[in-house]
């Protein structure tokens, strides 16, 4: 592994690169999915190949292979160095990624049961018996249980010196309960919606969720959803749950603070951001509770390693402090253009995706309220929980969000169940409605393994640490 | 790529080694580049080698999928006796009846060698042209130019065997200017169809029409959406429900609406991966032959596609719309087409009071996916209209809009069609004029 490495960085280098390095990747992947008492889908994946980034003549270059011998490493590399003398051809100025980062250590998951020793057998029964404990619920007309676990293994080297070897485990899990009647239809998913929950452990993440013992209830709830009243519309206070605050945070903050978002790099696809450099240290992002901070080293966390797929090492930086602007995600190009080295935050999708700066654990750090005094101190609003659709703009402002399930809150109680809750707002004007956040007792990093990105698309699996906060002068009901 | 002795010899090797009671081989390999740009020239520029299979077997009732992108000898044996392990611990699918049998493949003619070998310094000079062109008018740049070859072959043990190889070539350009942007794109099977002149202009005038945008309320207005949005219409009814399988789970809007009148009379919906005018698949990923599907003829719902799992399941024949085994999506259309009228956007323009001019939507989502109602923004040129001329620029607007709703209300289609890419398929489609849709919020730029 070492001497074809050794020997892309080589190659490249005898081309003219100034600059290159070579990520091996072998990801393996399983995923079981069970709908309606059958198993719908039994697979097992495995891909695996090399992707080497070069910069030559200023500009970059990045080629990749699923073969892996010593004639495809020459060719890649020499693509790689053609392509970033190609890319020089529009000028654009010369890459610059700031001072050598040398690393040689090794990373691991730590887990306590890894999930691939786990029988097929003992994962079907789960699965089989969550959607049995659904479908018992009369009225549901299509119950779903699934899970993923994934191994990816991964050897980083580059012409600065660095070589890393890391080993991320994953372990994913989640049920969907549908239920039609009445001229509806309507879901409920647990622990989250988007197919699963996930985070970088073992088999015990799955243990942990308790799909079964949830299963009842989450049925119970979409055929509950099917005669519940219609969410109401207008300006409401607004208690949302862990895990729609979390893509709440993923889209109205994360993606706003990738830096080469800010510096246009997106433009093309999912846009810029509105957190220009000018805010940073200034702008007022949310209420003074609001503390935003960005990490990757929470243990569990979806977006945890031990260093990113440029070798810096992970690490947790502020983002938002007191509810005043204060950092960004960086990669080594985009921290230099701002007199900084990086925070860790480049993550490539697979050993044929190029790194790209992505979210790792975005947190929204706890505050100290009990989830049962938030409720009783609310005389009038609504509860929202679990993602049900969400749109932003392209520059992270204007965004509208749906949840699964929404209950009134009159008078310091939980009261009658809502449907087709919606709310929308501007992002700065929604985090300063923010005026209580529950505490760390409520507080989980939840996992998002589907966050797009790029040309061509990439999907990272990143985290969000949330509790319930309460959101004041929110529009809410937002559908025809 | 793989030569047909070399597909045939790894679809050997796996149909013999296997000892299930039907097996399915799926092959590919791909060779693709894309260069993209921005603030005016290229920052990400990448090429990837890619091949491998996926290998599904049966025993009795039992399912199995495992897949590798190794396509050595030792790692095409060990996918097909991962398939047998992972089968062998299934549980019985009940509903499963049988893989499909071979059936007449008519072949489609989708490789273009010039498309094949576009090197990145002939896309570098594409995106050169663009970037100058921006900078000349003082605007910025951004955008992606893809180049593939990409080669799938299908077999199984009942005989099927189709293989087919296709280039494809896409330029999407987003031009910025103080205050504005525009948008343009272009995908063709020869990349001499794609013309980066063509496709600069078109964004770059778009861009600068669309400076100095003003605020309007939201509210209910008569809209002209291009064919970019357009597109993302058909992308969700597909996605939403025409689909056999959305039907049977009682999630679709088709569902007990079969001979009903759902959209207006003029708009007529079907999917044909045989196409000339699309990027043509003459099979699906069970290697079935394609056929064409009418889902919507004269505003009434007709028929959705089926894939040989769901078709079993009414008794029918699968239309040919399966994706690859292991996942649990269901059969969907991947070369969709939206019958044109007889107007142009010109006319559409004249014919409009008060509304709305949308160049193309951002980030849409379904907010209740059994009514079809969706949410997304305005992006990249949109233009108040009054008294049938471009008013002004306006800044970008959210909707919340039931999808067939609006399809009740078109009230001019374009008599020209563009093909557009999106999520999963190509589309081809018109400009539409329609009387009411609803924005529902607004953003500051």
């Amino acid at each position: 592994m070492k001497e074809l490495i050794t020997r892309g960085l080589d190659t490249a280098r005898a081309l003219g690169a100034t600059y290159a390095d070579l990520r091996f990747v072998d990801r393996e992947t399983q995923s079981v999915t069970v709908k309606n008492g059958k198993v719908e889908a039994l697979s097992a994946r495995e891909s695996r190949g090399f992707g080497l980034r070069a910069i030559a003549q200023g500009a970059w270059g990045f080629a990749s292979s699923s073969m892996f011998d010593p004639k495809e490493v020459d060719r890649v590399a020499a693509l790689a160095v053609q392509i970033a003398k190609a890319s020089a051809m529009t000028g654009g100025g010369k890459v610059d990624i700031g001072r050598p980062v040398v690393v040689i250590d090794r990373y691991r998951t730590p887990v306590k049961v890894d999930p691939f020793t786990v029988s097929l057998e003992k994962k079907i029964s789960l699965l089989l018996k969550a959607c049995e404990e659904m479908q018992a619920v009369k009225g549901i007309a299509v119950a779903q249980a699934s899970l993923e676990i994934q191994r990816e293994t991964k050897t980083f080297g580059s012409t600065e010196g660095s070589y890393i070897e890391q080993e991320i485990v994953e372990t994913g899990c989640g049920i969907e309960a549908t239920a039609v009647g009445k001229g509806e239809v309507q879901r409920r998913s647990y622990p989250n919606s988007v197919g699963r929950h996930q985070g970088t452990e073992g088999w015990e993440f799955v243990e942990r969720q308790d799909l079964v013992g949830n299963a009842p209830r989450i049925a119970e709830e979409a055929v509950a959803l099917l005669t519940a009243k219609q969410c109401p519309a207008g300006l409401k206070t607004v208690i949302l749950d862990g895990s729609q605050l979390a893509l709440q945070l993923h889209e109205s903050c994360g993606h706003a603070i990738e830096l080469d978002r800010v510096f246009g790099t997106e433009a093309a696809y999912a846009g810029t951001s509105f957190l220009t450099t000018d805010k940073l240290g200034s702008f007022r992002y949310g209420s003074e509770l609001v503390n935003i901070t960005a990490e990757a080293t929470s243990p569990g966390g979806l977006g945890t390693f031990g260093y990113d797929d440029e070798g810096v090492p992970a690490q947790k930086i502020p983002i938002v402090r007191n509810g005043v602007f204060c950092g960004y995600l960086t990669s080594r190009e985009t921290a230099a253009l701002l007199g900084q080295s990086s925070n860790g935050a480049m993550r490539a999708d697979g050993w044929n995706r190029l790194p790209l700066i992505r979210m790792t654990n975005i947190n929204l750090e706890p505050g100290d309220w009990t989830f049962e005094n938030l409720v009783a101190d609310t005389d009038d609003g609504i509860y929202m929980q679990t993602n049900r659709s969400w749109s932003i703009d392209d520059k992270r402002l204007n965004f509208q969000f749906g949840t699964e399930i929404a209950w009134e809150i009159v008078s310091g109680k939980l009261g009658a169940m809502l449907k087709n809750a919606t709310y929308t707002g501007m992002t700065p004007q929604f985090w300063a409605g923010c005026d209580a956040i529950c505490s760390r007792d409520h507080w989980l990093i939840w996992g998002t393994p589907n966050c797009g990105k790029g040309q061509p698309t990439q999907v990272a699996h990143v985290g969000h640490g949330t509790a319930p906060a309460r959101f004041r002068g929110v529009q809410v009901g937002v559908m025809r | 790529m793989l030569t047909e002795k070399e597909i045939k010899h790894i679809v050997d090797i796996v149909l013999s080694h296997s000892t299930a009671d039907q097996t399915e081989v799926l092959l590919y390999a791909a060779d693709s580049a894309l260069t993209r740009f921005a603030n005016s020239y290229i920052h990400q520029n990448v090429a990837e080698s890619d091949a491998g299979l996926s290998v599904r077997v049966v025993l009795g009732k039992k399912i199995g999928v495992a897949s590798t992108n190794s396509l050595a000898e030792e790692s095409v044996l060990g996918v097909v006796d991962q398939g047998l392990t992972l089968a062998r611990l299934q549980v019985d699918n009940p509903d499963f009846v049988s893989l499909p049998g071979p059936l007449p493949i008519e072949k489609a003619s989708c490789f273009v060698e010039r498309t094949a070998s576009y090197s990145p310094e002939q896309r570098a000079a594409d995106v050169g042209i663009i970037c100058r062109k921006a900078r000349e008018r003082g605007l910025v740049a951004s955008g992606a130019f893809s180049i593939a070859v990409s080669q799938i072959a299908i077999a199984n043990s009942l005989g099927v065997f189709a293989s087919h190889m296709e280039t494809l070539a896409g330029l999407e350009t987003v031009i910025m200017s103080d205050g504005g942007s525009g948008y343009a794109d272009c995908f063709a099977l020869d990349a001499a169809e794609v013309n980066p002149e063509a496709i600069g202009d078109e964004a770059i005038d778009k861009a600068v029409r669309s400076q100095n945008p003003i605020a309007l309320e939201p509210g209910e207005y008569e809209v002209v959406l291009e064919e970019y949005a357009v597109s993302d219409i058909l992308d969700f009814l597909a996605y939403l429900g025409f689909g056999a399988q959305a039907v049977q789970e009682g999630r679709s809007f088709m569902c007990g609406r079969f001979g009903e009148k759902v959209v207006a009379e003029n708009i007529t919906i079907w999917d044909d991966g045989l196409a000339g005018d699309t990027i043509p698949m003459p099979f699906d990923f069970e290697g079935v032959a394609k056929q064409r599907v009418d889902f919507i003829v004269n505003g009434v719902a007709n028929a959705v596609c089926y894939d040989s799992y769901t078709a079993a399941k009414e008794g029918k024949a699968s239309t040919g719309h399966a994706l690859p085994a292991g996942g649990t999506f269901g059969p969907i259309p991947m070369n969709m087409f939206l019958k044109p009228g007889m107007a142009t956007k010109e006319e559409m323009l004249k014919s409009t009071r008060r509304g709305i001019w949308v160049t193309r939507f951002h980030y849409t989502r379904p907010v209740h996916p059994q009514k079809v109602i969706l949410t997304g923004m305005t992006r990249d040129g949109t233009f108040l209209i009054e008294n049938g001329e471009i008013a002004s620029a306006i800044k970008n607007l959210r909707f919340t809009q039931g999808y067939l709703e609006a399809l009740s209300k078109v009230e001019m289609l374009g008599r020209e069609t563009k093909l557009e890419h999106s999520m999963f398929s190509y589309n081809r489609v018109p400009a539409l004029k329609i009387g009411k849709w609803n924005f529902t919020g607004a953003t500051e730029f």
